[in-house]
């Protein structure tokens, strides 16, 4: 029943530590024993006198964000990293994909493969591998995808969901479109799921839901890992008595219906400081209500919401045309993980609306509902939407465009020829994500 | 001339001092006055004799007889003390060639030992910081050396960072007259200025000790996300990446802020956002020259202390308007967080500018080389170095003009609304 969390990059392995830290707070604090085993059991492995050592292989061609990454871990006490479950070099991949992809991956193929088998050993079933990684620099976003393929190749049965950070529009890295094109036109062809974080999206959430005046990277992923541990964190996913033991699969089964639709996102309400959140109460008629609307309008978070869109029924006539157009994002599946107290008495129904969903699926398995009473990482109660939608459409539009407005004037391609990269693999990658963006915006 | 890691030397710690550290360096010189006076002075245990190379006579201002002559007479030392520096480093990433261009050693041996890494260590990257003369150098020749030497670093650097003798000055100049004014609200923060050696370990001051520790504070910065921690990290190697989007255009115009603090600022967001319009100023940059009103290719910043992404980003969008941006790159910002600030500052901002600005710095250096050439004022005394022919400096001279030529097209387009390449059509 246990996850392996593979982490890549500066960004995978920074993301990843505080997930485990939100994990390991969550569950030590749930009064819930059952949540509480389940969850260390997931993520965790314990040794002789309760001490967890996270299920995690941390990799990364330059030692400093390791190092920290360990240390940070180890300081907090309840928690840290097991002493050979990283990897690193000394040179970085300079923010090259091809570096990260064609050099690095091969090279040290062999051991990261060793790693990632002795930390799977040690679960008693692995039922799935989560990856970490941004799609903006060399390692995590070349390497990574490298990685991908090895580990598709070494656990042909089990699940691979990957989550991916998507870097600032106004950039962080100036090769980051190229970065991006590269990894998820690659991951596309082998990957279960890409469950995407924009950078952007989340820092608003920290700018006007949190209010955090300095916003840091530490922010940002406290707010992503919270997203994420809402989804992994122990649930019941069909009317069983026992938290599903097979969460990933699950997550895969209800969302990625269609190979050629793989691309995921995520909604969390509420969301807010916590010193706020000591004064607020909440339903779950408003919480789903709002997360609903989020979806139709493509919002990311629950404070400027257009409630003027509404979902509309993809009638004959309508096939072909791009409803984003119309601002209404629809969807192929949705799955709404509900947490905390009273979570039985949640009305769901809003998200069965067949106006949401492409016409050409069976609504039924269009929507997927699990929960836990357990209130989640201090939230009483807690609402989780995972959708494949043409919510990514635009972000994923606009990088391609500015990745092929680039490449039209070959700048920087001559530095990934210099790893191995040619210009056909770089239009091999566009077309496939042309392929995706044409899908999507035909919903 | 040296060459250092970025990692800095092998050292002993003992009693939280670090007591014997040595630079990864070779220092060449043609002449022993510069070399043995470092060998006398603080510095002294930081160097080995083997990693000196020096001989007596220097190259008289010629970069013939830096190339050519002295070249050859020590290619062989040059190769195995480089080697022998590479063999003490785990990983070896980069090579930093401090030189000048104006001269006869600095210029022309150090362009020889340029295209010897090339060579000898063909997967290092190579960052050279070139230090530009001034049109008023004292140096007759400086034209002639400085348009040889270009034509070595176009076709052999993976980055130069240019600076001026004269933007060097011109800061020294700013920060000694805004401390001697000392009105009320504008005292310095003592020690707080990027020329004082605050943090280093000479005792009295020198001439151009001033202008040169500018240009330390600069090296210190782009190697500071390489020996701190930070949250966004910007390897040596990123920088050649993001920067140079076409081979041979990979000129980085630097600028460093802020100049120095004043003891009195209250107001932190104030003083930091003006830390990053002060990147973009004239005043700031290392040579002389107007990025803001010439063509940005690609822009790095390297922040360094208690900065957060919200105030780069915060930053970043207020400034970006007032930026061009050739049309293919519109937001191609390059950025590092580093979270140790410089000695004696509380943050510190250093901006890497791939900007046509650096074209009237190359015209004009042609200019001053034709008046030269025109008159063979001074030729023979290249002609009769063994090694050196005419065509040297015509191949020379067509180099600078095509590159001049490169920055001028590219120019050309800006204001001009490119419109985007149609995308691939997927058949549905």
């Amino acid at each position: 029943m246990s996850v392996v969390t593979v982490q890549v990059g500066q960004c995978g392995n920074q993301v990843g530590q505080e997930f485990f830290s939100v994990l390991c707070n969550d569950s030590s604090n749930a009064k819930d024993k059952l949540y509480k085993d389940c969850s260390h059991e997931r993520f965790f492995r314990e040794g002789p006198s309760q001490d967890l050592t996270a299920r995690a292989i941390l990799i990364d061609m330059e030692p400093k964000v390791i190092n920290q990454t360990i240390a940070k871990a180890a300081k907090s006490g309840k928690w840290r990293y097991g002493d050979k479950a990283h990897f690193c070099q000394k040179q970085g991949s300079g923010n090259n994909w091809a570096n990260g992809f064609s050099v690095h991956g091969p090279k040290y193929e062999e051991v990261v493969r060793d790693l990632v088998r002795k930390e799977v050993e040690q679960c008693d079933r692995l039922t799935g591998i989560v990856t970490m990684m941004s799609l903006a620099g060399g390692t995590g976003s070349g390497m990574g995808t490298y990685i991908t393929q090895c580990l598709r190749d070494a656990y042909p049965h089990t699940s691979i969901l990957n989550h991916v950070t998507w870097p600032y529009n106004t950039g962080e890295v100036i090769v980051q479109n190229y970065n991006s094109v590269l990894t998820l036109s690659h991951l596309y062809q082998f990957s279960d799921a890409i469950l995407v974080h924009e950078n952007d999206a989340v820092h608003k959430i920290c700018a006007q839901l949190m209010n955090i005046k300095h916003i840091s990277f530490n922010d940002i992923n406290k707010v992503i890992t919270h997203h994420l541990g809402s989804v992994l964190q122990p649930v019941y996913t069909a009317s069983s008595s026992h938290y599903s033991r097979n969460p990933i699969g699950e997550f895969m089964s209800s969302l990625v219906n269609h190979p050629e639709y793989k691309l995921l996102s995520i909604r969390n309400i509420p969301q807010m400081s916590s010193t706020s959140l000591a004064y607020s109460v909440f339903n779950w008629p408003g919480l789903l209500r709002h997360l609903r609307q989020m979806l139709i309008a493509n919002a990311g978070m629950e404070e400027g919401i257009d409630w003027a869109v509404r979902a509309q029924s993809a009638s004959k006539s309508d096939r072909g045309r791009p409803t984003r157009e119309l601002g209404f994002n629809r969807s192929l599946a949705n799955l709404l993980i509900l947490r905390g107290k009273d979570v039985s008495s949640a009305e769901t129904g809003g998200f069965k609306d067949p106006a949401l969903y492409v016409p050409w699926l069976p609504v039924e398995s269009a929507i997927s509902s699990w929960s836990s009473s357990v209130p989640f990482n201090g939230y009483e109660k807690s609402a989780t939407l995972v959708s494949n939608s043409q919510s990514l459409l635009r972000s994923l539009n606009s990088t391609v465009g500015k990745a092929w407005n680039m490449f039209a004037s070959r700048a920087y391609t001559h530095q990934y020829m210099k790893f191995g990269i040619s210009e056909e693999d770089f239009l091999d990658s566009f077309t496939v994500l042309e392929q995706v963006i044409s899908s999507y915006s035909q919903l | 001339m040296s060459i250092r890691r970025s990692d800095g030397g092998a050292g002993q710690i003992t009693g939280g001092k670090i007591s014997s550290l040595k630079a990864r360096a070779v220092l060449v010189d043609m002449e022993e006055g510069v070399v043995n006076e470092i060998l006398q002075g603080p510095l002294r245990d930081v160097f080995d004799s083997t990693q000196l190379i020096t001989d007596v006579s220097g190259s008289g201002n010629n970069w013939a007889v830096g190339h050519w002559t002295y070249g050859s007479t020590y290619r062989d030392q040059i190769v195995e003390q480089v080697r022998r520096a590479a063999e003490h480093c785990d990983c070896l990433q980069c090579f930093f060639l401090i030189h000048s261009m104006g001269g006869g050693t600095g210029s022309g041996l150090g362009t020889y030992v340029l295209k010897l890494l090339e060579e000898e260590f063909p997967e290092v990257y190579r960052i050279v910081t070139s230090v530009y003369p001034s049109a008023e150098d004292d140096v007759i020749t400086s034209p002639y050396n400085s348009i040889l030497a270009m034509r070595a670093l176009t076709e052999h650097a993976d980055c130069v960072l240019p600076v001026e003798n004269q933007s060097l000055a011109d800061i020294v100049n700013k920060i000694r007259h805004m401390s001697h004014s000392g009105k009320g609200g504008s005292i310095i923060k003592k020690d707080s200025t990027v020329i004082s050696s605050q943090g280093g370990v000479s005792g009295v001051e020198k001439p151009f000790d001033a202008m040169n520790n500018i240009v330390a504070n600069l090296l210190l910065n782009i190697t500071s996300s390489a020996r701190f921690e930070g949250s966004l990290n910007m390897d040596l190697n990123e920088i050649a990446m993001n920067l140079v989007p076409f081979p041979r255009l990979h000129y980085l115009v630097p600028s460093l802020t802020p100049l120095y603090t004043l003891a009195d600022v209250n107001i932190p967001t104030r003083r930091l956002d003006q830390m990053f319009s002060d990147a973009f100023s004239k005043d700031h940059q290392l040579i002389r020259a107007d990025p803001k009103h010439s063509l940005y290719l690609a822009c790095a910043l390297m922040v360094r202390g208690n900065v957060q992404v919200s105030d780069l980003r915060r930053n970043i969008e207020r400034l970006r308007p007032t930026l061009p941006f050739v049309s293919w790159n519109q937001e191609g910002w390059k950025t590092g967080l580093c979270s140790v600030p410089p000695v004696g500052h509380t943050h510190a901002l250093l901006a890497l500018a791939n900007n046509t600005c650096v074209r009237p710095t190359f015209t004009e250096l042609r200019e001053r080389f034709t008046k030269l050439y025109r008159k063979k004022a001074h030729l023979h005394h290249y002609l009769q170095v063994e090694g050196m022919e005419q065509a040297c400096f015509t191949e020379a001279l067509t180099s600078l003009s095509s590159l001049i030529e490169e920055y001028s097209q590219l120019d050309a387009t800006k204001g001009v609304c490119m419109p985007e390449a149609p995308r691939l059509n997927i058949a549905t």
